[in-house]
């Protein structure tokens, strides 16, 4: 996030877009609905009418994988409107005058045709965030799990650029990040383009600084994405190490995921629990848990916090850099002889430019937003306050792209998928807490009551989801929630693997899935044998 | 709960903004309560219906303090602090006063004892009984409140024969989280909390946050997970760390006794979360000490093919075999390290430093792409 977590409460217009944020950053939340109390306006962008939508001023029900078509036609009103900040362009951005010409023709009827939203209500959505003293955007992976990820994140970039809304209290493009230390996990230099600290590896400075602290020189060339490995396993890949991830489930189209791990001559797993992926590894290493271990993690909003064991592990478990130092220690590297997690934090901050200014014991009491360049400088909770990084904030000029894959005759459907409050991901954790079943049980796929109809579907009958990747059986609910033509699943249910299904594309930048957007078809079929149904065998994950 | 103790500056203006309390000159800032500039001074005055991150509410008058000039003793977490006030916070018929008002409230709950692992706030009324002596049963006779026992959620008990009204819960779901789940039905002696056509809470907008619970001052409203662990021998040891699920990175104490963690509380003092959570970092706690954790290193047996224990040593060795095959028959190129976001920053170091440090190379990555 550009700005700290304590700045939700502060915005006049909150513009959220791609993020289900009451139930997948749900304390963020209550921040977003302590400020609508106080008289802000909320726009919320989401083809499904999620619970922010339910108190918004503005929804947007755009079509999945248009939002560079909304967020153009959005610039284009602020432009024609008067409403940019020319102050902030003038002495700020680079590229405006261009930007400006360049949503000349990106009208609001025009989007309505690809985003499939009212073009008044896109105009009322640009009028309230371009009026806005303090315009806050807010955005998650529905956002930036798509083929223009990239250009999404850019998009909303020009529309803070257009208004001024960075680097102050209540502004910023804001995006939540999902999981605990995901923040941490790229900060820590788990990157195959950055050191930790985001230096990047093909300068020679970085090369040289690394080469002295590791005693060995490191490419210059940038690493493959993990979606570039995976492609590539068994072919130039032949051992991977995997720690605390479940690939086989989360990841998209799990066929090909499945072959590609297979095809390894050795894989290494490094979990808590026997996961899907962990019964296919050549070596498993039970690591220790959450209130097992002594670490540090770093929130969405950059804060770097500590975190403390309570309990001790089972049996032999082990903390993952232990068992990755030794590891390395068997190979017969030097320099890994690492004793405590301290020792490893307080190496990291001596390497990274952002965590130059931390250590283990400075960071006791979590108050720190990184970068935290020198020792006793105070963190940075708000960034881009009096300048960019890299001097001026460029505009850039987008354009619209359709997703790899598109609706067609025989794909009809779009597939979205997301999770739902009470469970976390593939239900490794929530799954094995008592009680978290009571208040979810099952997957259910969402479908507007209409399509269960034109479908020939049934409330709380079954349906048979399909695509030329795979195929699955998936209860169906009926509710207004999705919009026509769009249903919803989340991938929390290892019996509903929606990941059969998900992989049309990646981002050409980032190499991020398209996870959110995926043409399906959908048939009525009977219920499951063990519910009653007839013998036969269930698609599962086989392909069609 | 949580204190506030922002220490006064000047107004703007360059002039002090100042008061009398208990006969000392004290400043304060602009905006704050009596309450407020009292708590600073640390005079502690007894409240039941107060929670800092909640709007004045003055229901329970426990907080009554002499104003000169007032007719009546005001409610100090209401009345906000005026230049050249005097004011007294504990005189002997202020306390006679709150001390019948415990009396009174106490008269109408089944227990006045529960058990701490109800919640994070359980024992003030508790605190405050044995503060005034005010177990003297001399109220006695009809109690407030209905029970909801038919509610099978196994979160949230519900207990509201040990209800006071004082709206805490009521107010947090509605002020602190926005969601107004729960509401007031009827009024004085029949008042009792309940969600919108009387439900079950599942039935209800209610998220299963937990904040109701621990901000419950008599424990009606109690923290089940918690309390099927009350029995477990041993001290509560409280753990500060970050919550496991998602980027928030919401503050909380982990409870332990002997080598068990018993439930979880939110850190009031929290950066990120300021005492809120959600159901999963409230109630989704016991993944960790759950039967299924891997306990042992496994390898896979060359003969059977299958997954088997192994010794460390056994182990790493393997490991490293495997990986020195690789890398000599495929070059130190031909191995991948994939990170995780969910591990702290020492597993995610330490994979990127064995990639880079040990292979030279820059293959790795973290699950942040899919």
């Amino acid at each position: 996030m550009s700005n700290p977590l304590a700045d939700m409460d502060k915005p006049d217009v909150i513009f959220c877009i791609g993020t289900n944020m009451t139930e997948c950053h749900p304390v963020a939340a209550t921040r977003l609905k302590r400020a609508l109390a106080r008289g802000a306006k909320m726009i919320v962008a989401d083809p499904r009418r999620i619970g922010l939508a339910e108190i918004a001023d503005v929804h947007l029900p755009l079509r999945v994988g248009s939002d560079v078509s909304l967020l153009l036609a959005m610039a284009h009103v602020i432009a024609r409107e008067g409403l940019v900040d020319e102050g902030f362009m003038a002495q700020r951005t680079a590229h405006g005058e261009d930007f400006l010409k360049h949503v000349e023709r990106y009208t609001p009827e025009w989007a309505a045709e690809i985003c499939e939203c009212d073009a008044q209500d896109i105009e009322k959505a640009a009028l309230l965030y371009g009026g806005a003293d303090r315009g806050a955007i807010y955005y998650t992976v529905g956002i930036t799990e798509h083929i223009c990820g990239v250009d999404n994140v850019q998009s909303l970039c020009n529309l803070a650029l257009l208004t001024g809304n960075l680097g102050r209290e209540g502004t910023g493009v804001n995006p939540m990040r999902g999981q605990n230390n995901i923040q941490g996990a790229g900060d820590a230099g788990a990157l195959p383009n950055n050191y930790p600290g985001f230096q990047t590896v093909t300068d020679l400075a970085h090369q040289e600084k690394f080469h002295k602290a590791y005693g060995r020189k490191v490419d210059l060339e940038v690493g493959m994405t993990k979606v570039t490995a995976l492609d590539l396993c068994g072919d130039g890949i032949h051992a991977m190490m995997i720690n605390g991830e479940n690939t086989l489930v989360t990841d998209p189209d799990r066929h090909h995921c499945e072959h590609a791990l297979k095809s390894l001559d050795c894989l290494i797993v490094i979990d808590i629990f026997m996961t899907e992926t962990a019964r296919v590894a050549d070596v498993v290493f039970p690591a220790t848990a959450w209130a097992e271990t002594d670490g540090v993690c770093t929130n969405t909003e950059r804060r770097v916090q500590r975190l403390r064991a309570a309990v001790p592990p089972p049996g032999e478990a082990k903390p993952d850099w232990w068992i990755v130092s030794r590891l390395a220690q068997r190979m017969g590297w030097k320099g890994f002889e690492f004793e405590s997690a301290k020792e490893v934090f307080n190496e990291l901050c001596s390497l990274s430019s952002t965590y130059a200014g931390l250590d283990w014991d400075r960071i006791d009491r979590g108050e720190y937003q990184w970068p935290v360049p020198e020792e006793g400088h105070p963190g940075t909770p708000r960034l881009h306050e009096e300048r960019f990084e890299n001097g001026r904030g460029i505009f850039k000029m987008l354009e619209y792209r359709d997703p790899e894959e598109t609706l067609s005759e025989d794909y009809p459907i779009w597939l979205t998928t997301g999770r739902r409050l009470p469970q976390y991901h593939t239900r490794t954790q929530t799954g094995r807490a008592a009680g978290i079943d009571y208040l979810l049980s099952e997957e259910t796929l969402e479908v507007h009551p209409d399509d269960i109809a034109r479908l020939g579907l049934e409330d709380g009958g079954w349906a048979e989801m399909s695509n030329p990747r795979g195929c699955l059986h998936v209860k169906v609910r009926a509710t207004t929630k999705s919009p026509k033509g769009t249903v919803f699943a989340s991938f929390a249910f290892e019996d509903v693997p929606v990941n059969v299904l998900t992989g049309g594309g990646y981002d050409p930048v980032t190499q991020t899935a398209a996870l959110k957007a995926c043409p399906v078809a959908l048939k009525p079929v009977g219920p499951p044998p063990a519910l009653g149904g007839a013998p036969g065998p269930q698609p599962g994950l086989g392909r069609l | 709960m949580m204190k506030r103790n922002g220490s006064p500056s000047a107004n703007g203006k360059g002039v002090r903004l100042t008061m009398t309390l208990d006969g000392e000159k004290v400043a304060f800032n602009r905006g704050e309560t009596i309450y407020e500039v009292a708590e600073r001074h640390r005079k502690d005055i007894p409240t039941l219906c107060y929670d800092p991150r909640l709007e004045p509410f003055g229901g329970c008058r426990l907080c009554v303090v002499e104003l000169e000039g007032a007719r009546n003793p005001v409610a100090s977490c209401t009345m906000e602090a005026q230049p050249g006030m005097r004011v007294r916070t504990r005189t002997a018929a202020l306390e006679t006063q709150r001390r019948i008002l415990m009396e009174m409230v106490a008269s109408e709950n089944r227990d006045t004892d529960v058990d701490p692992m109800h919640g994070y706030a359980s024992q003030e009324m508790a605190e405050l009984l044995d503060r005034y002596d005010a177990r003297t049963g001399r109220f006695e006779g009809a109690q407030s409140g209905a029970s909801r026992d038919d509610d099978d959620n196994p979160f949230i008990k519900r207990d509201y024969d040990n209800c006071i009204s004082c709206y805490r819960c009521v107010r947090v779901c509605a002020e602190q989280e926005g969601d107004y789940a729960i509401s007031i039905m009827n009024r004085g002696f029949h008042t009792q909390i309940t969600t919108e056509f009387g439900g079950l809470l599942k039935d209800s907008a209610c998220t299963f946050c937990g904040q109701c619970i621990q901000t419950c001052p008599t424990g009606a409203l109690g923290d089940l997970k918690a309390l099927a662990n009350k029995d477990v021998p041993g001290e509560t040891k409280k753990t500060r760390t970050i919550c496991p699920y998602c980027g928030v990175g919401c503050a909380v104490d982990v409870m332990t006794r002997e080598e068990k963690i018993v439930g979880v509380l939110p850190a009031m003092d929290g950066p990120a979360n300021e005492g809120s959570l959600c159901v999963k970092g409230q109630f989704a706690f016991d993944f960790v000490g759950h039967p299924e954790r891997l306990s042992t290193p496994f390898i896979r047996d060359e003969k059977s093919g299958q997954l088997r224990p192994a010794s460390w040593d056994e182990a790493l060795d393997f490991a490293a075999g495997k990986l020195k095959k690789v890398v000599k028959d495929h070059g130190r190129r031909a191995v991948y390290g994939i990170a995780s976001g969910r591990a702290p920053h020492e597993a995610a170091y330490m994979m990127q430093r064995f990639i880079r440090g040990g292979l030279g190379t820059n293959h790795i990555d973290n699950c942040s792409r899919a």
